[in-house]
């Protein structure tokens, strides 16, 4: 139990609203009374629990106003948007708020904290209602309990936003724990697009993260959320995520995830309305002896509505990956289109490729599939790509950004994509030999 | 001396078997040597070794370049030293464009730290399709992915013209081909004759020495030549049959 976790916790509920602090504490109830993962539950099979560890972890210490600045400045993924903010260590660091224009139509993009005080109905109805169920509970429970940073965007009824929100979540002091939350609520008829970035200020200041993001989609609305998750290796992370899409809402979320020594991804998609369109994209690059441990479900409780997950992984050296997804299709689902697809290129012997993907159908009208696949580089393409005079490691390179390419063709911005390939290049450089 | 390429007494194994026994074979620059013979016999063990393929074991032998030895270097170290490979089923590369994958071939070639010109490179990507009769959308799609027999034939050549190679083997280049595709290939194979350059020619059917006409015809059979000729032996084989070169030759191999 981490005691100075706890204590932190107690001094943000004081001057909050009822509804909040309740929140808070049965978060924080949710923390003390379950149990730590095992490695016997099924929701954790295959992950290296016995490793896991958040006692050594801090509650933040502000950073200073240089450290604020220079991480800014380094806060340069996407440059056309409609705002921005920067966290540090949990506290604000830059914040760009939106224009007149997007103010006047009822837009809100808000800090968390400033939210809760100027729109405690919005957030009310939706801050921390949703959690993911695959295994990290207790986890969701101190998120609850200790979050105070993050990004709120509400988008009101038919109001159309091209130019994405864009968030950054930075660690930089010395064994921080950081809890962002990213809460994305849009209204029937609008359209929003978020990127989240994930970084750590140098290659070797711990941290712990416990992220929450929430996407609630009303009715044929569209909403875009990229994230990009490259922590430093000495980084442990938890991203529980959320999707409630509504009658035709079409919901996207693109991963790319680089970073971090371990790294549990909950993402559960909730079809609430008929016709909604959900995908789920998500590339991972492990190296050395990372761990990605992927948990998705995707609940169909309402017809003729699509989800659709591809995830695909690359594996180098000694790290691991685990997949596990599960699609359930209610009673009433019928005309249910789910789809699930997990594949992993092993580019070395020692790299290792766990997936266990599941369905469980109530409706008899569906069309679901999931497969999970796991393959070496081949090597006559190899062989055929060094005839042409391009040396092995580019041409691995050549052909992890191929297995790639059906992911990264999906982000809309070419800026960003250019930005991601230099992020999955560096990570490269000097690694396949 | 002109000697281009030379093999010299080359025995090549795979899994303990013998596949090249005592293979040998000189061709001058500027000249086109067809290599014709039944399936089997080592023709493509010839051309992948000769490419540095790992499979395959050298018990002893040369194949020189310009009087370098290049058995024992890595495929990529050969192919900047000239040779160009022309397979015989060209790997699909799923999510690599052709444009990307020709671009990381020609930047291999350049000094460390020199980028290549961009603009440059498609002026003479394009001109190059186009003498190929090749779309240009072609530039965008997965190298090979979905292609055709003989798209993806094309896109072989291209590459050999992008890569502007000295020595150019190409390995039954027209297997799979129909009439106008096989027209297509060898017209951009015969723009591509010079004097500094030399050709072998793999191939099985004397089809194709019809649109590229051999200097000199050479018949393999069980691991070496066993007899060579001008062009005409071609159509000697063509009209008689492998089982005359298996009736003429078994016995002298063996």
């Amino acid at each position: 139990m981490n005691t100075s976790l706890e204590t932190s916790t107690k001094t943000l509920s004081a001057k909050e609203p009822s509804w909040l602090a309740e929140r808070r504490s049965a978060g924080l109830d949710r923390f003390k009374n379950l149990a730590m993962p095992t490695a016997r539950a099924e929701e954790w099979r295959f992950a290296s629990v016995g490793k896991l560890s958040i006692d050594n972890f801090n509650p933040v210490v502000a950073p200073s106003s240089a450290t604020l600045d220079a991480l800014t400045e380094r806060s340069n993924l996407v440059s056309d948007r409609a705002g921005l903010m920067v966290y540090v260590d949990d506290a604000p660091a830059n914040f760009e708020c939106i224009g007149p224009e997007l103010a006047k139509q009822g837009v809100i993009y808000l800090p968390i904290s400033e939210a809760v005080e100027q729109h405690p109905d919005l957030m009310e109805k939706y801050f921390l209602q949703e959690s993911t169920e695959l295994g990290s509970q207790k986890f969701f429970g101190l998120h609850a309990a200790t979050v105070k940073a993050g990004a709120m965007l509400y988008v009101p009824k038919g109001v159309e936003i091209e130019k994405p929100f864009v968030n950054y979540y930075w660690t930089s002091g010395g064994r921080a724990a950081v809890f962002p939350h990213t809460l994305i609520i849009a209204e029937d008829n609008s359209k929003a697009s978020v990127v989240d970035i994930f970084f750590s200020e140098t290659k070797d200041n711990e941290a712990l993260n416990i992220s929450v993001s929430n996407i609630h989609a009303g009715a044929n609305a569209h909403v875009f959320r990229k994230v990009v998750q490259d922590w430093n290796e000495k980084t442990v992370s938890f991203q529980l995520d959320t999707t409630v899409a509504d009658r035709d809402a079409q919901v996207k979320n693109v991963a790319v995830n680089i970073g971090a020594e371990r790294a549990r991804f909950e993402n559960q998609t909730r079809i609430k309305g008929a016709g909604a369109d959900v995908k789920m994209y998500s590339l991972t690059v492990a190296e050395g002896t990372q761990e990605f441990d992927q948990r998705t479900y995707q609940t169909h409780k309402a017809p003729n509505a699509v989800s659709d997950l591809l995830y695909k992984n690359a594996l180098l050296d000694n790290s691991r990956t685990i997949f596990s997804g599960l699609i359930k299709v209610a009673e009433g689902a019928q005309q249910t289109d789910a789809y699930q697809t997990n594949r992993n290129l092993l580019l070395d012997p020692s790299a290792d490729a766990n997936a266990l993907p599941g369905l469980e159908i109530l409706a008899n009208d569906v069309r679901c599939s999931h497969g999970a696949t796991t393959g070496n580089v081949d090597k006559e393409e190899l062989f055929y790509m060094m005839q042409r005079g391009i040396p092995q490691r580019v041409a691995m390179q050549l052909m992890v950004f191929g297995f790639f390419e059906e992911v990264i063709e999906k982000i809309d911005s070419e800026e960003l994509v250019e930005n991601l390939r230099q992020l999955i290049h560096q990570k490269f450089s000097g690694k396949i030999s | 001396m002109n000697h281009s390429i030379e093999v010299k007494n080359l025995h090549v194994s795979i899994d303990g078997q013998a596949i090249l026994k005592g293979f040998n074979l000189t061709i001058p620059k500027g000249e086109v040597h067809a290599l014709m013979g039944p399936n089997g016999t080592g023709k493509s063990t010839l051309a992948k070794v000769m490419a540095g393929h790992e499979d395959y074991i050298v018990e002893s032998g040369e194949v020189l370049l310009d009087g370098v030895n290049i058995l024992g270097q890595e495929p990529d170290e050969i192919s900047h030293a000239g040779l160009f490979l022309a397979f015989q089923y060209p790997m699909e590369i799923p999510g690599v464009s052709i444009a990307n994958f020709i671009r990381a071939a020609k930047q291999a070639r350049l000094p460390e730290g020199e980028e290549i010109n961009a603009i440059e490179y498609y002026k003479e990507l394009y001109a190059k399709m186009d003498a190929l009769k090749m779309d240009r959308k072609f530039t965008a799609r997965s190298l090979n992915e979905g292609f055709s027999g003989g798209e993806k034939k094309r896109c072989e050549i291209l590459q050999m013209a992008m890569l502007d190679p000295k020595y150019c083997v190409m390995d039954e280049t027209d297997s799979g081909l129909d009439i106008d595709a096989l027209r297509i290939v060898s017209e951009g194979v015969n723009l591509m004759r010079s004097e500094d350059r030399a050709f072998l020619v793999i191939t099985h059917y004397q089809r194709l020495l019809d649109y590229i006409v051999p200097d000199v015809v050479h018949v393999m059979f069980d691991g070496r030549i066993v007899h060579s000729g001008d062009k005409e032996l071609a159509k000697e084989l063509e009209s008689k049959g492998y089982d005359w070169v298996k009736e003429a030759f078994a016995t002298a191999s063996a």
